[in-house]
């Protein structure tokens, strides 16, 4: 259907823009600003925060331009005096539920709310301050996600957020008036109830109102402990986000800054879970061979398939609540922070001849779910708790600031080794398709001594912000340990954002879905707009970041993950084969069925 | 400005044995949509809930909608603070509301027609259901295509909002939606719906059976026909009455006070509070003070501080909080009030208490929110002495 086009005038200016266009989307057009709190790009409109009313000529109410439509002949002014005074109680109203706690607030200096009222200079409060139980409020239950309802402004994104992206719907309005509130089932404590602990309402809150748990002070503790030794590992989506919170312009990659500025900070040693990434293609990857041998040669009908990634902790409580009947479809390989928890307390604490009782590791991570996933009680493999801590790339952002690091100064310095070095395709697990185009290149070229077939190693079919991605290769030309393959279609689908997850998995319970393996990331365009991730996270600023993670694929020698020389001296040193009696000790877990209420 | 003195009506409540409801749904099919709706809006009459929006109109745009599946709804949420008519109404003649549902439907194109009833009538579910039963079954030995269901709030003020209605009725939290679209284009379940208070889907039956003509006689040229209301406070005869619309509140209150009233309250705690010095120039009807039909009348032994404080709370509470202006700024008048009457701000407060309403006004989401400045203006405006002393 062909769009029409509507006239019309925002503060006297003449435009025309397509039929169904906001009024504020209007107003974008010609820069004109017009404010806002409930809205938000990645999510429905609401409007409900009525920051962003304005006049239009004629009609007897302000319009919320975030939820009108223009129409022809529309005559709109987003400064008049009616919507400045509106719009001056509105934030006044809103300050009054809230508490004004800046100067403490986790989100001091990036809160939305805090923007408006400066911009606006309030002088005294006209309003009562309505703030009950201002200490009552919080929520600490939760190792990745804090809640401080004394802060929140009722906009819903969060809700929004929780239901359409994710589908899970751990946040919920209740009640109604002056009791109305967010919360959980029964209001339990948010680790009580089907939160995935993917953050991404964080991302998407205005306010102060739900933040990480941060472990900042933890962190800081043991680096001055001189008894400690400090190992950090470092995500693979963090490197093409961390400098927008400190000045560096989004799509800028800081690996060596990164690296320079942990450095700096006192941690002992800097190394990569990219290398653990390319491990877990090892692991998986193997694992995924061994699932189709079992189940087209020994025709065992006991092997689950399709297989799917289990890398991203969000995705996989998600899995354990809602659709326990496929838990034993999740890989069994960790995820790469805490395969790398497990060898750094083992087979690296051995060979740096440090104690492991004495060793600290700590990750940064795009991720707030890494937090929780630290703390499972599996994650003891190596007899201690694998990864200590867990910072959100927000954390490190702040952790630099407060160190005095100016880092668009530093030069770029490389990983420590060993445990520092990866490939590509470890890179890009830091994306949506990335574990896929991982796997695939070194799987393929395993079964057929061949690379894939595709330009660069570059697997397009899996690349992009599509919900839900399918690709099929045809294997040809077998290894003769493979040839149970020959000719077969390797079927995958790649799903990011469990909202898309749940839309897959509906076709997997249906029994339809004819796919050998799964890739799902449970946040967003993947670990690059994980919940950890700095703030504002939108389409653009995810495509930005991505291009920045396969641009970093684009500029590494080694871009297939069992080429990664560190690798394969694991293997040869310690691991002796993927799935081999060490790997099933240190690198693979179990997962548990969890209730939804 | 016209006028027309009291006079009671029996229109509502009348039955005529010669011409039952599922008669004037036989008679009046046989006409064409199109002269139903010329007789809808030849007859002038408005919507009963308040807003008084023209019902031939509405049933036009609802028409003229292009979709297979469309809806009528009778909005029988009757929340507002001293109504009650709608209760009789479904109590004594639900037939005639089954009729102008129907009636509706035909005109149009809809095959379902819902009463969405308020959670506090659940009492009168099982009698009601039965005469829809029985309704229903005469329609199918008519052969008309149409059929009335019964739907149950669950006590939300805001649930009277005809698009919190519909996502009520869709079993989402009861909140309004942004307008447009309106119902006429996408309402319950996003489909094109025409939604109308009880009193308006009777009238509209009635006028079928007796014509337009009957019913424009009645009331002035703004307000054509009568109304139902709700009479109640210091009245020595409350109840329910039908009345001929565009009379004085003089009239009115001569009808029905108790010699000392001060003030009524008109169209309920979302309406205008008229001070007895106003009594003589305030027409009832849509070109003075409209009503959903709520009369509240107070003496002088009533403290009007009390009166719009109890207002605030009912807001205070009902509102459905997703909106800025009506969550917060309900909860800032209640206390506002209460800080001015306890000395902990000046009187001043009160006028930016009024500026506040007047953002309410046009700022809120919904009829809730933008209606709270009027009983807030008129009882501060009036009564400003027993706000602060």
């Amino acid at each position: 259907m062909s769009k029409y086009m509507v006239n019309l005038k925002i503060n006297n200016t003449a435009i025309q823009v397509e039929e169904g266009t906001s009024i504020l989307d209007a107003a974008k057009l010609l820069n004109f600003k017009i404010p806002t709190l409930c809205n938000h790009p990645d999510l429905s409109v609401a409007g409900n925060c009525r920051v962003c009313v304005v006049e239009v000529k004629g009609a007897r109410l302000l319009a919320a331009s975030c939820a009108t439509p223009v129409s022809e002949g529309m005559e709109v002014n987003t400064n008049s005096e009616k919507v400045r005074i509106a719009r001056k109680h509105i934030i006044e109203l809103l300050l009054s539920e809230h508490n004004v706690d800046c100067t403490k607030c986790f989100k001091n200096g990036h809160c939305e709310l805090q923007e408006l009222a400066s911009e606006y200079r309030f002088g005294d409060h006209i309003f009562i301050d309505l703030v009950k139980d201002r200490d009552k409020l919080r929520d600490i239950s939760s190792p990745s996600i804090s809640r401080d309802a004394s802060k929140c402004i009722r906009c819903q994104r969060c809700v929004r957020t929780c239901d359409e992206l994710q589908s899970v719907s751990a946040l919920a309005v209740i009640n109604k008036g002056d009791h109305q509130t967010i919360s959980t089932f029964l209001n339990k404590p948010l680790n009580d109830v089907v939160c995935t602990n993917c953050g991404q309402c964080i991302n998407r809150c205005p306010t102060g109102a739900l933040y990480e748990r941060n472990y900042m002070e933890e962190v800081w503790n043991a680096i001055y402990d001189p008894n400690k030794f400090v190992v950090v590992e470092t995500a693979p989506a963090t490197r093409v986000a961390l400098g927008e919170d400190l000045g560096i312009d989004t799509g800028k990659r800081v690996t060596g800054k990164m690296v320079s500025a942990l450095r700096k900070m006192g941690f002992n040693k800097v190394l990569d879970t990219d290398f653990t990434a390319d491990l877990t293609i090892m692991e998986e990857g193997t694992e995924l061979l061994t699932r189709l041998k079992r189940a087209i040669v020994d025709k065992d009908e006991t092997v689950k398939l399709p297989l799917m990634t289990s890398c991203s902790p969000g995705w996989v409580k998600f899995q354990e609540h809602m659709y326990p009947e496929l838990i034993d479809n999740l890989s069994s390989c960790k995820s790469p922070q805490q395969m790398f928890g497990a060898l750094a307390k083992t087979y690296y604490a051995d060979k740096i001849n440090i104690k492991a009782e004495n060793m600290v590791v700590v990750s940064i991570m795009p991720c707030t779910a890494k937090k929780f996933e630290c703390n499972r009680s599996e994650m003891r493999d190596s007899g201690f708790k694998d990864v200590d801590y867990v910072l959100t790339t927000r954390e490190l952002a702040m952790m630099i600031k407060q160190a005095g690091i100016e880092f668009d100064k530093l030069e770029d310095e490389s990983y420590d080794s060993i445990l520092g070095e990866s490939t590509g395709a470890a890179v890009i697990f830091g994306t949506t398709g990335g574990v896929m185009e991982a796997a695939l290149r070194t799987a393929y070229e395993i079964i057929t001594g061949h690379e894939v077939p595709f330009t660069n190693l570059n697997i397009q079919p899996v690349r992009g912000m599509e919900g839900v991605k399918e690709a099929s290769i045809k294997i040809k030309n077998t290894l003769p340990d493979w040839n149970f393959l020959e000719g077969v279609e390797l079927k995958v689908a790649v799903a990011h954002g469990l909202a898309n997850a749940k839309q897959l998995m509906e076709v997997v319970k249906s029994g339809k879905a004819t796919y050998h393996f799964i890739e799902v990331m449970g946040c967003p365009g993947g670990c690059i707009g994980g919940g950890g991730q700095p703030i504002p996270t939108s389409a653009e600023i995810r495509k930005r970041r991505a291009e920045a993670i396969y641009a970093e694929d684009m500029g590494k020698t080694i871009r297939k993950s069992h080429e990664n020389p560190e690798v394969v001296e694991v293997y040869k040193e310690y691991l002796t084969n993927p799935l081999g009696h060490k790997s099933h000790e240190l690198l693979h877990t179990h997962y548990k069925v969890r209730k939804r209420y | 400005m016209e006028q027309k003195p009291l006079k009671k009506i029996d229109i509502i409540f009348g039955w005529d044995d010669k011409c039952t409801p599922i008669q004037v749904v036989e008679k009046t099919i046989k006409k064409t949509a199109e002269n139903i709706i010329l007789d809808m809006i030849d007859s002038g009459l408005k919507g009963r809930g308040g807003a008084g929006f023209p019902t031939g109109l509405k049933w036009k745009f609802c028409r003229n909608e292009d979709s297979d599946i469309k809806y009528v709804i009778c909005n029988a949420d009757e929340g507002e603070p001293g109504t009650f008519k709608d209760r009789e109404i479904l109590d004594k003649v639900p037939e005639k509301i089954f009729a102008g549902m129907t009636i509706c439907g035909y005109v149009i194109g809809a095959r379902e027609g819902y009463i969405y009833i308020r959670g506090e009538y659940n009492f009168m579910l099982k009698t009601l259901q039965q005469k829809i039963d029985l309704f229903n079954q005469q329609l199918h030995d008519l052969k008309v295509d149409f059929r009335v269901y019964l739907r149950s709030g669950s006590g939300a003020y805001v649930c009277g909002e005809e698009s919190a209605l519909f996502e009520s009725m869709e079993g989402k939290r009861g909140e309004p939606r942004n307008k447009p679209p309106y119902p006429t284009v996408a309402g319950y379940n996003s489909k094109p719906t025409v939604i109308n208070n009880v009193e308006t889907l009777v009238y509209t039956s009635e006028i079928c059976r007796m014509g337009p003509e009957q019913f424009k006689a009645l009331g002035t040229s703004d307000s054509r026909g009568s109304k139902v209301f709700s009479v109640s406070g210091d009245t020595p005869i409350a109840g329910i009455y039908e009345l001929e619309l565009g009379m004085p509140l003089k009239d009115f209150v001569e009808e029905f006070g108790d010699g000392d009233s001060k003030a009524i309250q008109v169209g309920g705690a979302s309406g205008h509070c008229v001070p007895r010095k106003k009594f003589n120039d305030t027409i009832i009807g849509f070109e003075g003070i409209p009503t959903g039909g709520s009369m509240m009348i107070f003496n002088s032994s009533r403290s009007m501080y009390n009166v719009l404080h109890d207002y605030l709370e009912f807001f205070t509470e009902e509102s459905c909080g997703q909106c800025t202006p009506c969550r917060i700024g309900c909860q800032q008048l209640l206390k506002g009030i209460e800080a001015v009457k306890k000395g902990e701000r000046p009187p001043t407060y009160l006028d930016d208490l009024k500026r506040l309403t007047a953002t309410m006004k046009i700022a809120a989401k919904c009829g809730l929110g933008q209606s709270v400045a009027n009983p807030f203006t008129s009882i501060v405006d009036n009564f400003r002495e027993e706000i602060i002393y």
